[in-house]
Parts: C-alpha cells; sequence; structure tokens
C-alpha cells in the first residue's frame, strides 16, 4: 500500500485537476452533479492523502523522493519531482481535509449564484495546485504549482466579475503577489545556477542535502533571501500584505480556503521546506536570513493585529487576522522553531477556516451585510455558528487547554523567548498576542452580542450543509489540542524527526503561564472596552466605535489600513504612472519621429525612383513600342489575302533569281 | 527535222507561262487550278526530255520522276476542287478576289 502510492504521488494533485476539468465542461445547469463531481475529487484526494500519510508515521524521519526527468538540454537533464515527507503529508491532510469542508460548505452558499459550476471547478484546480505545492521535490515544480494557485486565487477573488471591486482586488492580488514571485524566480536561478539542480531530495544530490549545500557558500543566504520574498508576496507579510484584505472581494469559501487556511500558508510552507537553505552556515541556530524572517513576522504580526482592531468589515478583521499569525508562523520559523510553525500553520488552517466559513454563515445569514456594526445579538438567531465561531475565536485567541491554537501560539513564545539575538521579538509577540485576543472579542461581541440591529432581519440559522462543516472544523480545532499538546509531543517530533523528550517542566512552563495572562488580558480588555459596543452610551453615539470616541486620530490611522495603500499609491504607483507616461512621451515623440525620419526619407529616395522609372525608363518602353506597332501595321499591309498577289510575288521572286543565276553565271 | 532538246525547254517554258499567267490572272479558282496544272506539265516535260537527251538513257529515272509527279498532282488537284468545292459552299463564290479574309 505505502509502496503503491509512493510511486503514484502524483496522483493527489491530479485527481482533482481531472476533477475541475470535468466540471468545466458541465453545462451550466448541471449544479449538483457539478458540486458531486467536485467534492468526490476532494474525498479521493483526501483518501489519498491518508494513504500517503501511513507510511511517514511508520518510520521516523521518513523521506521518498520519487523524480523524473522533464527534459534534456545539451548534458543537463532537468529534473522535477514528488516527495514525501512528514511536513508534506501534514500537509496534504490538512489541505484536504479542511478543503473537503470548505467545499461542503460552498453548496450551501452558493447555492444561488448563477455560475455555480464554474465556481466549483475553480475550487478543485485550487485544491489540485495546492496539493502539488506541498508534495512537490522541484523548486521548479512548486513553482509551477505555486503560480498555478496564484492564477486560482486570482480567478477566485474575481469570482463576482460583474463588481469592479472585486476585479480591481482580483488584479491586485496578482500582480502583488508576482512581485514577490520575480524574487522566488531569481532566487530560484541563481539556485540552480550555483547547485546545478533544483531537486530538493535527490539521493544526497539535491540542493537541500549536503552536497548541494555545499556549493552554495555565502550566496545562500542572498537566494534564501530572495525565496522569501516570494513566500512575503505570497503569505501576506509586510511590505507585500496589502492585497490580502482586498482579496476578500471574492465569496467567502474562497477566503477561507485560499486566503485563511491553505494558500497563504504556502509562504510559511516555502520556507519551511527550503529552510536547510535558510539555516545553512548557521551560529547559535541564527543566521541573517533567518533574522530577517523574524523581522518581517513581527512587523507583519504586530501591524495586521492593530489595524484589525479598527476594521468594521467582519472579513476584513479575519484577513487582517490572518496576516497577523502569517506574520506569527514567520517569526517562529525564523527563530528555528519550524515544527511549531507548521503545527500553528496546521492548527490556524482549521480554525481560520472555521472562522471565515463562520463569517460566511454570518453574512449569509445577515442577507450579504459585512459590517460588523450593523449586526448584533446574532447567537439568538444562529446558536450553531455562534458557537462554532466562539471555538474559533478561543483557538485564535490562544486559550490555553482545549483549544488548539493555544498549544501552538505557546510552542511559538517559547520559542521566540529562547532566540539568542534579541527579546524584543518575545514581549513584541506579547503584544500581538493581546491584541488578537482584543480584535476578536470586540468582532464577536459587534456581532453576536447586544441587540439587533440594522441588518439583523429575519436572520435564521443557515441551512445544515453550511453547518456541518463548521461543526467539523471546530471539531477539528479542539481535536488538534491533542495532537498539539506539549504533554504528548508526537506531532513535534513526526515533524522534525528527532525524538523529543517529554518534561514535565514544559507543561508549566512560563510561557503557558505568560499566554494565559495575556490571553485573559486581552478578552477582559475587549470585553470591558465593547461592554456597550453598538448602543447608546453617554454622549456616545451607538454607530461609534467606543476606540474610535476616545482616540479619534489613532482610530482613523488604523481604519484606514495605517495608509499603506495610499503611501503606494503615492510612491509606487505615482512612480510606475511616471515611468508609463515618460514611455508614452518617449514612444510618441522621439521613437516615433525617429521612425517617420526614415520614414520620409525612404518617401524622398521613392518619389526619385518614381520620377527615373515614370520619365526615363517608362518613355523608353513606350516608344519602342509605338515603333514595334507601327512596324507591324506596315507589315500587315503587305498581307492582302489576295492570293494571287501572293503568287505574282512568288513568281517576281523566282525571275529575280533566274536572272541573278544568269548573270552571274 | 528531229526534234532538240532546246524546243522541248521552250515548249515547256511556254508552257510554264501560261499556266503561270492563268494562275496568276483569273478570278475563278477553278482555272487557277487549271492554270497550276499547265505549270505541273510543263515540269513534266521537262523532266521527261531533259531524261531523253541526257547521256545514259537506258535508266527511266525521268519517266519514274514524272509518273511520280503526276500521281501528286493528280492528288493536288483532287485536294483543290474539294477544297473550291468546301470554298463555294461556304462563301458562295469561287472568285478568290473575294476570299480575302487573310487579310494583314
Amino acid at each position: 500500500m505505502s509502496a503503491w502510492i509512493l510511486d503514484r504521488l502524483w496522483l493527489i494533485p491530479a485527481v482533482p485537476f481531472a476533477a475541475s476539468l470535468i466540471v468545466l465542461s458541465l453545462p451550466n445547469a448541471w449544479r449538483r452533479r457539478a458540486a458531486a463531481l467536485a467534492a468526490t475529487g476532494q474525498v479521493a484526494a483526501l483518501a489519498l492523502s491518508v494513504v500517503a500519510f501511513l507510511p511517514t508515521v511508520q518510520t521516523h524521519g521518513f523521506r521518498a523522493a520519487q523524480n523524473f526527468t522533464w527534459f534534456t538540454f545539451g548534458d543537463n537533464a532537468l529534473q522535477l519531482g514528488f516527495v514525501l515527507d512528514p511536513l508534506a503529508a501534514a500537509m496534504l491532510l490538512m489541505i484536504s481535509l479542511v478543503g473537503l469542508c470548505i467545499f461542503v460548505f460552498s453548496i450551501g452558499y452558493m447555492a444561488d449564484d448563477k455560475n455555480f459550476v464554474r465556481f466549483f471547478a475553480y475550487l478543485s484546480f485550487f485544491s489540485g495546485a495546492m496539493l502539488g505545492v506541498v508534495i512537490a521535490n522541484s523548486l521548479l515544480l512548486l513553482f509551477i504549482f505555486w503560480e498555478l494557485v496564484g492564477l486560482a486565487s486570482y480567478l477566485l477573488i474575481g469570482f463576482w466579475i460583474e463588481r469592479p471591486s472585486a476585479s480591481a482586488a482580483a488584479k491586485k492580488a496578482f500582480i502583488t503577489t508576482r512581485i514577490g514571485d520575480m524574487g522566488f524566480f531569481l532566487g530560484m536561478l541563481w539556485l540552480y545556477n550555483r547547485s546545478g539542480t533544483l531537486l530538493f531530495y535527490d539521493g544526497g544530490k539535491g540542493c537541500l542535502e549536503s552536497a548541494g549545500l555545499a556549493m552554495l557558500g555565502a550566496s545562500a543566504t542572498f537566494i534564501a533571501l530572495l525565496i522569501f520574498f516570494g513566500a512575503v508576496g505570497k503569505s501576506g507579510q509586510f511590505p507585500l500584505h496589502v492585497w490580502l484584505p482586498d482579496a476578500m472581494e471574492g465569496p467567502t469559501p474562497v477566503s477561507a480556503l485560499i486566503h485563511a487556511a491553505t494558500m497563504v500558508a504556502a509562504g510559511v510552507f516555502l520556507v519551511a521546506r527550503v529552510y536547510p537553505l535558510f539555516s545553512l552556515g548557521a551560529i547559535n541556530g541564527v543566521t541573517s536570513s533567518l533574522t530577517v524572517v523574524v523581522w518581517i513576522g513581527v512587523t507583519t504580526a504586530l501591524m495586521a493585529a492593530l489595524i484589525a482592531i479598527a476594521q468594521a468589515d467582519i472579513k476584513r478583521i479575519l484577513a487582517y487576522s490572518t496576516v497577523s499569525q502569517l506574520g506569527l508562523m514567520m517569526v517562529s520559523l525564523g527563530v528555528g522553531g519550524v515544527a511549531a510553525g507548521i503545527m500553528h500553520l496546521i492548527a490556524h488552517g482549521f480554525f481560520k477556516a472555521l472562522l471565515f466559513l463562520g463569517s460566511g454563515s454570518v453574512i449569509h445569514g445577515c442577507h450579504g451585510e459585512q459590517d460588523i456594526r450593523k449586526m448584533g445579538g446574532l447567537r439568538r438567531f444562529m446558536p450553531v455558528t455562534f458557537v462554532t465561531y466562539a471555538i474559533g475565536m478561543m483557538a485564535l485567541s490562544g486559550v490555553p487547554l482545549f483549544f488548539s491554537g493555544g498549544w501552538t501560539k505557546e510552542e511559538i513564545l517559547h520559542a521566540v523567548g529562547h532566540w539568542p539575538p534579541s527579546h524584543a521579538p518575545y514581549y513584541l509577540m506579547f503584544a500581538g498576542v493581546v491584541l488578537t485576543a482584543l480584535y476578536m472579542t470586540r468582532q464577536i461581541i459587534y456581532v453576536f452580542f447586544g441587540d439587533p440591529r440594522a441588518s439583523v432581519d429575519h436572520s435564521h440559522e443557515s441551512p445544515r450543509v453550511m453547518t456541518r462543516p463548521l461543526i467539523a472544523l471546530a471539531l477539528g480545532a479542539i481535536l488538534l489540542s491533542v495532537v498539539l499538546t506539549p504533554a504528548w509531543p508526537w506531532l513535534h517530533e513526526y515533524l522534525t524527526g528527532e525524538p523529543v523528550h517529554f518534561e514535565i517542566g514544559r507543561l508549566i512552563q512560563p510561557a503557558l503561564f505568560v499566554s494565559l495572562v495575556l490571553v485573559s488580558a486581552g478578552i477582559g480588555v475587549g470585553l470591558w472596552m465593547y461592554r456597550k459596543a453598538g448602543v447608546q452610551a453617554g454622549d456616545r453615539p451607538a454607530q461609534i466605535d467606543p476606540l474610535e470616541y476616545a482616540q479619534p486620530a489613532l482610530f482613523r490611522f488604523l481604519a484606514n489600513k495605517m495608509w499603506i495603500d495610499e503611501l503606494y499609491y503615492r510612491t509606487v504607483i505615482a512612480f510606475s504612472w511616471m515611468a508609463a507616461r515618460l514611455s508614452d512621451w518617449l514612444d510618441r515623440y522621439f521613437w516615433d519621429g525617429l521612425v517617420r525620419g526614415f520614414g520620409a526619407i525612404g518617401q524622398v529616395f521613392a518619389m526619385f525612383t518614381t520620377g527615373v522609372d515614370e520619365r526615363g525608363i517608362n518613355a523608353g518602353v513606350d516608344e519602342t513600342t509605338v515603333g514595334a506597332r507601327g512596324l507591324g501595321r506596315l507589315m500587315s499591309a503587305a498581307h492582302s489575302g489576295q492570293i494571287q498577289i501572293y503568287l505574282g510575288v512568288v513568281a517576281i521572286g523566282m525571275l529575280a533569281l533566274l536572272l541573278l543565276y544568269a548573270w552571274l553565271v | 527535222m528531229t526534234p532538240t532538246l532546246q524546243a522541248f525547254v521552250l515548249v515547256s517554258g511556254a508552257l510554264f507561262s501560261i499556266g503561270l499567267l492563268a494562275a496568276l490572272s483569273r478570278r475563278h479558282a477553278i482555272f487557277i487550278l487549271i492554270g497550276i496544272e499547265l505549270m505541273l506539265a510543263a515540269a513534266n516535260l521537262n523532266f521527261i526530255a531533259f531524261w531523253h537527251f541526257a547521256p545514259q538513257p537506258h535508266q527511266p529515272t525521268g519517266v519514274m520522276f514524272a509518273i511520280f509527279s503526276i500521281a501528286i498532282s493528280a492528288a493536288e488537284a483532287a485536294i483543290g476542287l474539294a477544297m473550291v468545292i468546301a470554298v463555294y459552299r461556304h462563301y458562295h463564290t469561287t472568285n478568290v478576289d473575294q476570299l480575302d479574309q487573310l487579310k494583314g
């Protein structure tokens, strides 16, 4: 069984791809069949993932690569391949499981959409590409799937093509991530130039194995940073995070699947995958590239958490929360806690998908309204959504013991706290945890508590096809805490391949208490600050946020996303506009003038040759033909048609010959 | 008086001239054909005469030539008459002055 799947790893992405192709060719009216087919593809992918998961559990540090030659040029063969290791297997399981829940949810959420079939084709396409990213054993193959994932993201963000904001957001996402991918591509070229292979694992010859790494030398830092730039774009890290909140223009299941659980995590996964490049030549676990990763992650985590506090759109809050959590994962990877980072990624995949689907259910119940200030009191109308959302919120905030996010966050804090160069990220992460708890409390209070406001009208619980996935994901968020707890460090061991010794001290380490205190502080402050949110309180009108009332300038700064979009508009985009104008001017006047000048020279020459042709050559030819015609007329006059004249001429000719003969002889 | 070669050549020359004159001056196509026949006869007379007065009269080369020439002229006359009839059927005339379609 295990050998069977190892030879056929390609099947895992191929099945959803095939489903996507078939669904795409179905007529628009076959909605049930399309959804069933796409979900079947996803179930098959999940089954294959489980099969692939088994051998990695049986052996510690299991790794099997299956490589093949794509094409040969000269003496070099470009090889691609698939790899199965604990990292890939864990990601496969997470993606296919979360993906399946979201597929099912979408059946309910998109039920009234006229492009239902197309939606499922895109979802399947995305799923296949994402599974491909995870099992790629070649940086090039990973890049190919990476770009396919980006394409799927573009298609799905802009799914409601009739909305201008959706297509603008799709373009923004595509172009912004493309900037990061440029770095990725350059890093890949550099890596190939240095090591001569893009395979990760190739029986000791791969670029992540000792022989390949030895060839890199000092360039490893730059290669790692360039590849990290790709991850920055994909995972919405500062300074390329601007696309992710806008990507919420897509349907909510898309936000859950792509922009929360899987695709944006691809950047984190990429860093984890090529981690040997980052950690090459590490002294005490610190390299300059990893330090960059840490600081980018810290900046992103804090900044996004701050912005999230002042957002009003339910999905945007979650989007900034995603950006923030991805920053946290990057920090974890940067300080050396790869296992902690990936564990948080997997836990985050579940609870963030849960939160997004929950927000989708809320939006569904509020007839498309996304502004949390117009909701309120929904816990009475949507009990299932409320309970599952609360579970997701507690997992995201990092409530310890029973929720998956608590353990992983604590693991990350533990890792960050032991980072030799600086303790600043550790304390900044404290702030991040408090802020996370704060904005999630704010959101829950606004949405589910208080009195029903403007948009809560005939609100009702979503159909079962939507609540069942919520329950499944909520169970996942809770049950994962069993796997993620440090008391049973099985997953940690599984991911790193090294035995982790359980110490009882780790359970009662300061980080646990610290995170407990931080989370309660965040939730407490949130409860206190927003206790009267959405109602008239003193001289504060109901529609004004308490923070806005207390600190209007700060609130405006945060609500406008720290003016980063505007900053980009003034700098990067203004610069491209100017460059475009300059090119336009150059094209219009300089190059065009040059071309026109050459054209004029050609025209003058043409006029000269026309003269020569018409007056010289043509006239001569004309004269010749006139002469020939005259001669012909003359000659034809000799042909009278009178046969006797011909005969007479013959006779005279003969006579003349005779006379000539007589005279000569 | 024994006939001499000169006499034969003279007769033949006269015959040829008469034939030529006929062929050139008559307007009727059949008369032109008759003129041509006369010129052929003059040529045949020459064949015979020059053979007869040649040094070796034993081989009948001249006669053979004359016979061939007569055979060919018979064929020629047949084709000529057929053409005249065809022309007459088409143009309803045998006047060669009016048959000038090949005029340049």
